[in-house]
C-alpha cells in the first residue's frame, strides 16, 4: 500500500473523502478477515476490479498492485493447501492478495497529505495521553518517502557490488546500504530542523 | 542584520570555527573554503541548526539559541542534496508540506503552491512523484519548498555539487533572481562573479572578507600556495 503513489484522476472516487475511502477500507478488511469465505473473498475481489474500472484504472492496475506480492503468494499458495486444501489456499491467500490490492487503490487515488491530515485528526483524543499526532503523520510521511530512497540505495548498492566483482558477497551489498540509510536518516533529520518543521 | 559575535565552535576536541565576528547586511554573500575549512558549520549557525560553543549569532535581533524556531522562520536553509530534502510524495504536497504549521486555510495553501511551482518552473508537475524528478528539478523542488514560507534569508550549502552544468546555472540563475537576502556556501567559483562580498573560510577563521574578485583571487592563491596573495 505505501509504494503506491497517487495517481491523478477527477473520478468519483478520487474526489470522495480520504476519511470514507479509509473507512470504506477499514470496513471491507475486517469483512474479509471475519468471514473466512471464498464467496466472500471471490465478492471482494469482484468489488475491487470494479473499485479500479470507476476510478479510470485499467486491469493492469490491478495486477501491477497485486505483482510485489508474488513471491508471498508462490510460498503461501503450497502451504495452505497442504494444511487446508483448496479453500484455505482461497481464503487466505486470497484475503491478503484483495486487501493489499483495495489498500493500494486508496492511495492511487487520495494524495497522501490528505491521509496525513485524517490521520492526524483521529489522533487528535490521543494528545492527552500523549501522543503527537502531527508527529505521528510525519512518521508516516517519511516511511512513504524512505520507501523508493532505500530503494533507490539497494539498486546502487547491487551495481557497485557487480562492478567490484563481488556479486555472491551479502556484506558488500548491505554495509553499504545500512551506511548510506544511516546518513540519509540524518540528513533528513538535518532538513526538517532547517525547515522548522519540529519546531 | 545577522550578527555573528566572538562565535567559536567545536565539534568535541576539534574546534571549527574559532572566534569568528561578522556582520551580514548585504543582500548577497558569498562563502568559499577548502573541504573542512568550517563553512558549513557557519551556514548551519544562521538559522540554529547548529548553537555556537561560545559567542552568539543574532538573526534580526533573534539569538539562534534562545528562539531557534523564530530564527528559522526567517532564516530558510537549503542543502546539496534534495533527496534528503524532499518529505512527502509528490511535488505539491512537499511544498505544501511546509505551510502545515502556518494555519492556512486549503484554498490558501493551495494558491501559494501554485505560485511558487509555475515560478520554479515546476507548474507542470505538481502532482507528478518527486523522486522520479531530474537532480536539477529536485534542487528546484528543495527550493521552492523553503521560499514558499517567504523567509527573509535564504541560505544554501552547496546547492549546485550535484547538479550538471545547465541544472547548476538554472539553480544559480533562480538564486541570483531572488527577492531574499541569500548566503551562499559554494565550491562553484563562477556564481559569485559581482557578489557585493565573498568570505573567505580557512581552518575556521575568515582569512579574507571582500568584493568576489579579490575574495576569489584570495582563494585561488591560497590554494595554490598555502599563503594568501
Amino acid at each position: 500500500m505505501l509504494t503506491s503513489t497517487y495517481q491523478p484522476g477527477t473520478s468519483l472516487l478520487h474526489r470522495c473523502g480520504a476519511g470514507v475511502k479509509l473507512l470504506g477500507l477499514l470496513v471491507f478488511s475486517t469483512l474479509l478477515v471475519g468471514f473466512r469465505s471464498p464467496v466472500v473473498v471471490l465478492v471482494g475481489f469482484v468489488l475491487v476490479v470494479a473499485l479500479y474500472a470507476v476510478a479510470g484504472f485499467g486491469v493492469r492496475a490491478v495486477g501491477g498492485q497485486a505483482w510485489p506480492l508474488r513471491w508471498f503468494v508462490l510460498f503461501l499458495v503450497p502451504f495452505q493447501w497442504w494444511t487446508g486444501g483448496w479453500r484455505m489456499v482461497v481464503v487466505v491467500v486470497g484475503t491478503l492478495v484483495v486487501a493489499v490490492v483495495g489498500a493500494a487503490f486508496v492511495t492511487l487515488t487520495t494524495r497522501v497529505s490528505d491521509l496525513l491530515d485524517v490521520i492526524t485528526r483521529v489522533l487528535e483524543p490521543a494528545r492527552k495521553i500523549g501522543v503527537d499526532p502531527d508527529r505521528a503523520a510525519l512518521l508516516l510521511a517519511l516511511t512513504i518517502r524512505a520507501v523508493p530512497v532505500i530503494a533507490a540505495t539497494l539498486h546502487e548498492a547491487r551495481d557497485a557490488r557487480r562492478a567490484r566483482g563481488l556479486e555472491r558477497s551479502t556484506r558488500a551489498l548491505v554495509t553499504p546500504v545500512v551506511v548510506r540509510t544511516i546518513r540519509h536518516a540524518d540528513r533528513v533529520g538535518d532538513a526538517l530542523a532547517a525547515r522548522g518543521i519540529d519546531d | 542584520m545577522i550578527r555573528i559575535e566572538g562565535v567559536s565552535h567545536r565539534y568535541g576536541e576539534r574546534e571549527v570555527l574559532k572566534d569568528i565576528d561578522l556582520s551580514l547586511v548585504e543582500d548577497r554573500v558569498g562563502v568559499i573554503g577548502a573541504n573542512g575549512s568550517g563553512k558549513s558549520t557557519l551556514a548551519r549557525l544562521l538559522n540554529g541548526l547548529v548553537v555556537p560553543s561560545t559567542g552568539r549569532v543574532l538573526v534580526d535581533g533573534l539569538d539562534t539559541a534562545r528562539d531557534g524556531a523564530g530564527v528559522r522562520r526567517k532564516v530558510a536553509f537549503v542543502f546539496s542534496d534534495p533527496d534528503a530534502q524532499i518529505i512527502m510524495p509528490t511535488v505539491a504536497e512537499d511544498v505544501a508540506f511546509s505551510l502545515r504549521r502556518l494555519g492556512l486555510d486549503k484554498a490558501e495553501v493551495a494558491g501559494r503552491v501554485s505560485d511558487v511551482l509555475v515560478r520554479f518552473g515546476l507548474g507542470g508537475h505538481a502532482d507528478h512523484p518527486a523522486h522520479l524528478l531530474s537532480s536539477g528539478q529536485k534542487q528546484l523542488l528543495a527550493l521552492a519548498s523553503v521560499l514558499v514560507t517567504e523567509p527573509a534569508v535564504l541560505v544554501c550549502d552547496e546547492p549546485t555539487t550535484l547538479l550538471d552544468l545547465r541544472n547548476s546555472r538554472q539553480v544559480a540563475d533562480l538564486i541570483a533572481g531572488l527577492a531574499q537576502r541569500v548566503v551562499l556556501i559554494t565550491h562553484d567559483l563562477d556564481l559569485l562573479h559581482g557578489w557585493a562580498r565573498v568570505l573567505v573560510i580557512d581552518e575556521g577563521q575568515v582569512v579574507a572578507d571582500g568584493p568576489a574578485e579579490q575574495s576569489i583571487a584570495h582563494y585561488r592563491s591560497l590554494m595554490a600556495t598555502g599563503r594568501p596573495c
